[in-house]
């Protein structure tokens, strides 16, 4: 491991309980490189971390102009830590169009560490700024510590004798920064020189010049006046032992379908087509075939769903990943599994709308199609994963919803979850709940017919699947005759069916666990009901707002479709219940039209995650309007 | 379920069309070619060594899409155009099953035309059946997109505008690897082509000209009736010149590209110019399929195109075992990933 006693000079080294840093550059200038391997060493260090990578929806947008900005932000910690930080500490600005994109959310006495070079006549211009004006120099950031480094010159002057072409050394000017914030936060290189060695297993040439360029970086913050000052930091690592991985919400939603297929011994089949931000749920299952797991890149978001369909009728635990404007176009086939009453699970990491939206950014927005987007009464199970780590347990549950209750369910995640990360103590198979699906056993001639929509006492229908001898049956979207499946027109019978569908969902909230408050007093003041990725920006705010003495607690909802049953009964230990929501206010819909009275609603469409302290100035005004 | 369960059984002793027969009658208008489609698969079934518990009929939306009632087969009536996709996942899931697809002009053309396409070039192991009446029948009479230019529906009635898909060329374009043509009205054919299609391994798409007796009567007449049908048809047969006509005095040659009917009773030509039916050559099958755009040409009946080409399943399967060559996934190796790393004590 690096130590400290490697340094040339004395430098003070401040301890520090947490810090928000953001990379931000260019989308060419490998800034989500640079953030993913310090939130790798940051992990492996033991601190506690929240990654959120922020880029554009075009893959190369004009270089050096602020719809070209690419960041990854983190915040790394000695106590849980629940978002990546509302606001940064520390900036590293690899161009003038990364600094003016970000200015406003660098804590004021926030540290910058400019790339100079990115602050030349053209790259000014391209950010905007009005001709002559450079903020590095005009005092604009007098309020900020601002360290300029010549970061691309001193990448070249590292590897002026590596061999390398002037382009290639200019590409590692992302691992200069990185050795560079390696230093400032005390923290070890020989993870990153380990990954560089596998990246480059076959160009080992690459991957020393990529280590160059990071020591180059690491020994300048040692060998430079310019951080006399400042000093390091050390943020002392507080997670308990035991085996962890990082894990974004997108790979947790893969890991859990792996996982309850396993569990459940059926094998896992996939049908997906490929849409931001969803796209790596079917990427990591991809991947997942020494683990026997199918997938299909279906030609379109319809074939996706009904691939899957068929492969549930075939007794193959399946599933389809998706984000709004492919869940829109699934909404038919949804239909035919509500009335086939099979299993499935439909994965929907929502992202910012109607039609093409905001591609790349998180939205709470679907809830109303995840609940009602549907022709005809069409009840299924909706729940929503809260963290990137809650992914897991959250897909892992509509898995075990969907084969033990023989339905579709809808399992929310958002942009903000599929692609931020945390580290995840690696889980026991033990600890997985059992999933069992009911297969109908074969049956003999002299048995009595096979009844298809046969239900037991939770109106749930056996899984006959094909191969199995005596069960051949047709079904299919046309209304059925109740325990037959033969076709009926009968009108009793379309109405009992439809009552039954809508039951066997509702007795869903048997099997479920009660609603419980995640922090704070079980009456008071006020309840902060979320549910979602709103998760961590409430979760800290009510905290502050807890440490302050204000009478708030937090409850955060997984299952919205049916609710817990106590619900009702937790939201009348208040005095207000406030919903905060990505979204123009849909869950506070639910929540009035089911128990009849007004929460506040609380709403951002912004494209961008609440931040803690947007959460807390609302409680805090809430409060005041209550005691008034 | 065991893997064991999941093996295919032995069939038992001779089945008939009665034990693929369901309880269930059909309710097609009478006199509609989709009886005759029903008959011949309940005759073909048994001939397949395959138990009735193994075999899946999927279908769409449309007259033809009832079929998998009224086989006493595993049936799903899924939603419009989409049987094909949901037969794929159903393969790629169970590969031993026998699937087939029951599904018309407008279900696989129209609303599936882009599953159609894909599922051809893909090539999963189906039987595709493709009722074509060039109508929507169970919209009652609008024209679909097989329909003739000219045709007057509810929907055309000054005529259809639209050019018509040529189905036979579609599938071959879409990279297809069987197709055969067959009528309604001629039972054994059909059900030759049908136990064809069955033995093909790989998608295999069997377009039905079936006649709609209610909204587009006669529409295959030319070919169908006994007196016209000897000229204006040609069964196609492999290694065989074609030969048709009700003396089986004309045949095709081929003039370059460019196919030729020409009188084998004149002296200046013979059956051995003609052109030999090779259903493993893709550029002959592509000008078989164009016969259908030029009237001067008789109608091919018969297997167009049959190629061996890896089935999309089995290309997959040959995947996983080869991820699994050095052992099965262990659910405690998924848990754990590639990337963990251990934190031994906090500090």
């Amino acid at each position: 491991m690096t130590d400290k006693k490697k340094t040339t000079r004395q430098v003070n080294v401040t301890s520090k309980t947490s810090v928000s840093v953001l990379f931000a550059g260019d989308s060419g200038d490998g800034m989500q490189l640079t953030g993913t391997q310090f939130a790798n060493t940051v992990a492996i260090h033991g601190t506690e971390l929240n990654t959120f990578p922020n880029f554009p929806s075009e893959i190369r947008a004009p270089a050096g102009t602020i719809a070209g900005v690419s960041g990854f932000q983190l915040q790394f910690s000695s106590k849980p830590v629940y978002t990546p930080g509302a606001r940064f500490d520390v900036m590293v600005a690899m161009n003038s169009a990364a600094l003016k994109a970000n200015l406003k959310n660098l804590h004021r006495g926030g540290i910058i560490i400019a790339g100079t070079e990115g602050f030349d006549e053209k790259n000014l211009k391209l950010a905007g700024y009005p001709e002559g004006a450079n903020p590095l120099h005009d005092g604009s950031l007098d309020n900020y510590i601002v360290f300029p480094v010549p970061i691309l010159q001193l990448t070249r002057e590292a590897l002026k004798e590596s061999g390398l072409s002037s382009k290639e050394i200019d590409r590692c000017k992302n691992m200069f920064v990185l050795g560079l914030l390696y230093w400032l936060y005390t923290l070890p290189f020989e993870g990153t020189m380990e990954t560089m060695y596998a990246k480059f297993q076959k160009n080992v040439w690459m991957a020393e010049a990529n280590i160059k360029a990071m020591k180059a970086g690491y020994y300048f913050g040692d060998e430079t006046e310019l951080f006399a000052n400042l000093g390091r930091f050390d943020i002392s690592p507080q997670k308990q032992h035991g085996i962890y991985r990082r894990v974004t919400g997108n790979e947790a939603c893969a890991i859990a379908l792996t996982a309850a297929s396993r569990k459940a011994n059926l094998e896992l089949f996939l049908g997906s087509y490929p849409i931001t931000p969803a796209t790596e749920i079917l990427q990591t299952l991809a991947k997942k075939k020494k683990y026997g797991v199918k997938t299909f890149q279906a030609e379109d978001e319809i074939a996706g769903i009904v691939s899957s369909i068929g492969a549930a009728y075939g007794g193959a635990l399946a599933a389809t990943s998706t984000s709004g404007p492919g869940l829109a176009l699934k909404i038919e086939a949804l239909g035919l599994a509500v009335i086939l009453e099979i299993p499935l699970v439909v994965i929907n990491v929502q992202r910012g709308g109607p039609s093409t939206g905001l591609p790349t950014k998180p939205e709470q927005s679907d809830l109303f199609m995840a609940l009602y987007g549907r022709h005809g009464e069409a009840p299924l199970p909706v729940i929503a994963a809260c963290s990137p780590v809650d992914c897991f347990y959250t897909t892992y549950e509509a898995a075990r919803i969907a084969v033990e209750h023989m339905t579709p369910v809808i399992c929310l995640s958002d942009g903000y979850l599929a692609l931020s990360s945390e580290p995840w103590k690696v889980e026991s198979p033990d600890n997985l709940a059992d999933i069992t699906p009911r297969f109908q056993p074969p049956r003999e001639p002299k048995d009595a017919p096979y009844l298809p929509y046969k239900r037991d006492d939770r109106q749930v229908r056996s899984w006959a699947i094909p191969g199995t001898r005596g069960l051949e049956h047709r079904i299919g979207g046309l209304e059925k005759q109740h325990e037959t499946g033969n076709v009926s027109h009968d009108p009793e019978n379309h109405e009992l069916m439809t009552k039954l569908r809508a039951e066997k969902i509702d007795r869903i909230a048997d099997s479920i666990p009660l609603q419980s408050i995640d922090n704070g007093p079980l009456k008071g003041d006020l309840l902060v009901l979320g549910w979602g990725s709103t998760y961590g920006a409430i979760k800290t705010a009510v905290e502050q707002a807890l440490e302050k003495g204000y009478s708030v607690a937090h409850a955060h909802l997984r299952y919205i479709h049916p609710f817990p049953k106590n619900l009702g009964e937790i939201l009348g230990n208040y005095k207000q219940v406030m919903i905060p929501e990505l979204n123009n206010g849909q869950l506070v819909h639910v929540i009035r039209d089911t128990f009849l009275f007004a929460p506040e609603s609380y709403t951002k469409v912004q494209g961008v995650p609440f931040n803690e302290m947007e959460i807390l100035s609302k409680i805090t005004d809430l409060l005041k309007e209550l005691k008034s | 379920m065991t893997d064991n369960d999941r093996k295919m059984k032995a069939l038992p002793v001779s089945l008939t069309a009665k034990d693929f027969a369901s309880d269930q009658e059909p309710k097609w208008c009478p006199g509609c070619g989709d009886h005759s489609v029903l008959q011949q698969l309940k005759q073909v079934l048994p001939e397949l060594g395959v138990a009735p518990e193994n075999i899946v009929f999927l279908s769409g939306i449309g007259c033809s899409s009832r079929l998998p009632y009224y086989l006493a087969t595993y049936g799903v009536h899924g939603i419009h155009g989409r049987a094909l996709p949901m037969a794929t996942g159903l393969k790629i899931a169970r590969p031993e099953l026998s699937v087939w697809v029951g599904t018309g002009d407008g279900d696989a053309l129209s609303i599936g035309g882009n599953h159609f396409i894909h599922t051809l070039r893909r090539n999963p192991d189906l039987n595709v059946v493709l009722f074509n009446n060039e109508i929507y029948g169970l919209t009652k009479g609008q024209y679909s997109p097989t329909s003739k230019i000219g045709l007057k529906t509810v929907t055309s009635p000054s005529g259809v505008i639209d050019h018509p898909f040529n189905t036979a060329a579609l599938t071959i374009g879409s990279g297809g690897t069987f197709f055969a043509r067959a009528f309604d009205r001629d039972g054994k054919l059909l059900r030759t082509i049908l136990k064809r299609a069955a033995e093909h391994k790989g998608t295999s798409l069997v377009e039905i000209y079936q006649n709609c007796p209610i909204f587009n009567n006669a529409a295959f007449e030319a070919f169908a009736t006994l007196d016209s049908k000897a000229d204006n048809t040609i069964y196609v047969e492999q290694g065989k010149p074609l030969v048709f006509g009700k003396n089986k005095n004309r045949g095709v040659m081929l003039d370059g590209f460019t196919p030729i009917v020409v009188d084998l009773d004149t002296e200046e030509f013979s059956t051995s110019d003609l052109w030999l039916h090779d259903e493993s050559d893709i550029n002959k099958a592509s000008i078989l399929a164009r016969f259908a755009d030029d009237d001067s040409l008789p109608r091919p009946i018969g297997v167009f195109y049959a190629e061996d080409r890896i089935t999309y399943e089995d290309a997959l399967v040959a995947q996983i075992q080869d991820a699994q060559k050095n052992g099965y996934g262990t659910l405690e190796q998924l848990l754990k990933g590639e990337n963990s790393y251990e934190i031994k004590s906090a500090s």
